[in-house]
């Protein structure tokens, strides 16, 4: 029977914690730039510009054909590089964190540009119709009528896709980037205990999103009558 | 057949079912109205179990339902039960949809299960279409189709809920036509409806419920001739005048 | 920009000599099917036990299901490999033959039993909804006519509920393909693994990223056409929405 030994956590709790805002802090970007260019995204799919509808479903679909491990590692080894090289840059590590983010932020945008796309289709016609009739040009009747009926609707589901943000940015693992996966399994490797690591890991991630996943659904019987 | 004793079903304070107390005897046909919400669906499906009711005793055909010792399977496969909205098993033909309880539930032979079927099929006027899906099928066929799905089980008692509420218009008579040659041929029969035409014709009793309660329960005559309850009275009078 | 683009290096003799690269990619190619084929199967059966057990009437199992569901759904794909192949093996008995065994087939259980797991509980969900949007008219018609519970849900509930859920079991499906690449942190050559190898080996970063890019888009496409040929199979006469 394995001897169990947690004493490795309480003493590296600092690491950890850092670890842990490393984590959020990813998280945050993704979500912010997500949903900014997301919108953009959605918009430019369901405008009749040809040439933008094209490029936007064809950005959503590559980036949800792929992996995303496959998009870190692209941004990982590839981008820094190509970033100094253009910009002659300095530090390797900065770019390091940039890159996971931006690559993070751009591969999350597709995924919520769909929910986002979905959410303003849901809003009736009728609306678009309504504000046109009263004078509004497009862009007055998306921003004052239709977006935000439409981010009521998609609240939840932006939540959701939210939740697997952070569970995803585990994935920076690939980056050697001490994310909080990273940080525990590097403590974890360090003194010998990755076992009791792990299972910490695991523990804190359900913790947390459980928590986060109940919150939301209490928050979706409270918007739905 | 049919014996309900004081049955009482409620939620919380809220009565659905309020010390019903009625019978149903061997080939009689039984119509159950009253307005939304009187419970006249609940107690019909009380009968064959699909709802639970706290209080009172039902007994078919000397199976009492609260017995703990009572199979409801083996019970439901002996009722009959129509429902509003046809309930047609939809990923099956029309054919499998009669033959699939025959075989399952009854243990029929498939060869069985199919004559037993054509023939049903041939009697609410429906042959030719049993290599057809739901979907395919008017909201009378669908219907009619129910209605030969439960007869292929070889029911002691057909029960009805509403069955022509959710059908256009022009399609309710053909499945009250079925429903009246099934009376006249001697099923025993417990049907919710508004139809009173249909009533008239087949009906012995006529059961009418208000909020729960079992407010009158006469002979067909008395009831349409006489009523004695207002709340009866003033049922008729809204829905024959129409 | 100094880079030199060659795309002959595919065929290229690798290092260890015997293969090309593009041998290696065809490889990698293979064990991202096979891992992903093999984790699906798993996925579909356990996860349809669980969405049954969660609509059932007792309220016991409908616990437990909900419970698999959650522990699955909450903790990154990541931890769970990490702990079915590092931690699993210390705790349970038998872990340390399963040590023994040769490290390839180490990784490729630990990678189909975590792809497995965390995919049964989204199949699961998607199960559940399945069922749960069928009219309650049908379970009760079932009913009547003498089905026990076991015969209900096999005869009419599940056959509808899975047709209804093609469209989310195929994006699962598809979440496979690509999850299948975090499998590559433990060292298992699956497609993506095979990609970072490429950057390591040769010189040619961008050649290896776009060629590695394109067949999973590849895969996708693939995929995507089977079920949609699986849905057009699946479909009934007449039959347009979700019954009343």
């Amino acid at each position: 029977m394995h001897e169990f030994d947690w004493s490795s956590i309480p003493r590296s709790l600092p690491f950890l914690w850092q670890g842990l805002t490393v984590s959020f802090a990813i998280t945050a970007v993704a979500i912010i730039v997500g949903i900014l260019w997301g919108t953009v995204l959605a918009l430019m799919r369901l405008s009749g510009v040809a040439a933008f509808s094209w490029f936007a479903a064809g950005y959503v679909n590559l980036f949800r054909s792929v992996p995303l491990v496959m998009v870190l590692l692209w941004f990982f080894l590839i981008v820094p590089q190509f970033l100094q090289d253009l910009f002659n840059l300095g530090r390797a590590t900065d770019t390091r964190l940039i890159s996971a983010m931006v690559g993070f932020a751009l591969f999350e945008a597709a995924y919520y540009s769909e929910i986002i796309r979905a959410g303003i289709q849901s809003v009736s016609k009728g609306q678009l119709a309504a504000a046109a009739a009263l004078g509004m040009t497009y862009g007055q009747s998306m921003r004052l009528v239709v977006l935000p009926q439409a981010f009521r609707n998609m609240v939840p589901l932006l939540l959701t896709q939210a939740i697997i943000l952070f569970q995803d940015t585990s994935l920076v693992y690939v980056s050697a980037l001490a994310d909080f996966f990273g940080a525990a399994y590097k403590v974890g490797d360090r003194d010998g205990r990755l076992v009791e690591l792990l299972l910490f890991a695991g523990a804190v991630y359900f913790v947390l999103c459980y928590g986060a996943s109940y919150a939301v659904r209490r928050l979706q019987q409270r918007i739905t009558p | 057949m049919i014996s309900i004793r004081r049955v009482s079903k409620y939620y919380g304070d809220f009565r659905v079912l309020d010390d019903c107390t009625t019978e149903v005897r061997k080939g009689e046909v039984i119509v159950v109205c009253g307005p939304s919400g009187s419970g006249k669906s609940t107690l019909i499906k009380c009968v064959n179990g699909l709802e639970p009711f706290q209080s009172g005793e039902i007994v078919v055909d000397g199976v009492s339902l609260g017995d703990p010792k009572t199979n409801l399977n083996r019970l439901r496969a002996r009722l009959g039960m129509v429902f509003q909205n046809f309930e047609l098993f939809p990923h099956m033909t029309v054919m499998d949809n009669l033959t699939i309880a025959q075989t399952k539930v009854l243990g029929r032979t498939p060869d069985a299960a199919r004559d037993k079927s054509v023939k049903l099929l041939a009697r609410v006027g429906l042959e030719a279409h049993a290599g057809k899906h739901p979907g395919e099928l008017s909201g009378g066929q669908q219907q009619r189709v129910a209605i030969a799905r439960a007869l292929c089980m070889d029911p002691i008692c057909m029960l009805f809920d509403e069955p022509t509420s959710a059908l256009d218009p022009e399609m309710i008579n053909e499945v009250l036509d079925v429903m009246v040659q099934l009376a006249k041929d001697g099923m025993t029969m417990m049907v919710v409806t508004h139809e009173m035409g249909f009533a008239r014709k087949v009906a012995n009793r006529v059961i009418f419920m208000d909020e729960g309660r079992i407010v009158e329960d006469a002979d067909k005559e008395a009831f349409f001739g006489t009523p004695r309850s207002e709340r009866a009275q003033q049922f008729l009078s809204k829905i024959l005048h129409h | 920009m100094s880079y030199h683009w060659n795309w002959a290096v595919f065929f290229q003799q690798t290092p260890s000599g015997g293969a090309t690269y593009l041998d290696w990619i065809w490889s990698g190619v293979q064990v991202t099917v096979a891992l992903s084929l093999s984790a699906w199967a798993m996925a579909l059966v356990l996860g349809s036990v669980v969405g049954v057990l969660r609509t059932v009437p007792n309220r016991w199992l409908a616990g437990i299901a909900a419970g698999y569901v959650e522990v699955f759904r909450n903790i990154p794909l990541l931890a769970q490999l990490f702990i079915w192949y590092f931690v699993l093996p210390e705790l349970v008995p038998g872990g340390e033959r399963f040590k023994q065994i040769h490290p390839v087939a180490q990784q490729f259980i630990a990678a189909m039993v975590t792809l497995g797991f965390f995919t049964s509980a989204r199949v699961a969900e998607q199960v559940r909804a399945g069922v749960n949007s069928l009219s309650r008219g049908q379970k009760a018609a079932a009913v009547a006519l003498g089905f026990t519970l076991p015969q209900t849900y096999r005869y009419v509930l599940l056959p509808m509920a899975y047709r209804i859920i093609v469209p989310p079991l195929t994006s699962e499906f598809l979440n496979i393909f690509k999850n299948s690449a975090v499998c590559s942190t433990i060292g298992l050559l699956e497609l993506a693994a095979m990609g970072r190898q490429l950057v390591d080996y040769t010189a040619q970063a961008y050649e290896s990223f776009i060629v590695i890019t394109i067949l999973y888009v590849a895969i996708n496409a693939i995929v995507m056409l089977l079920m949609r040929q699986v849905e057009k199979r699946a479909r009934i006469p007449g039959y347009i929405g979700t019954g009343k």
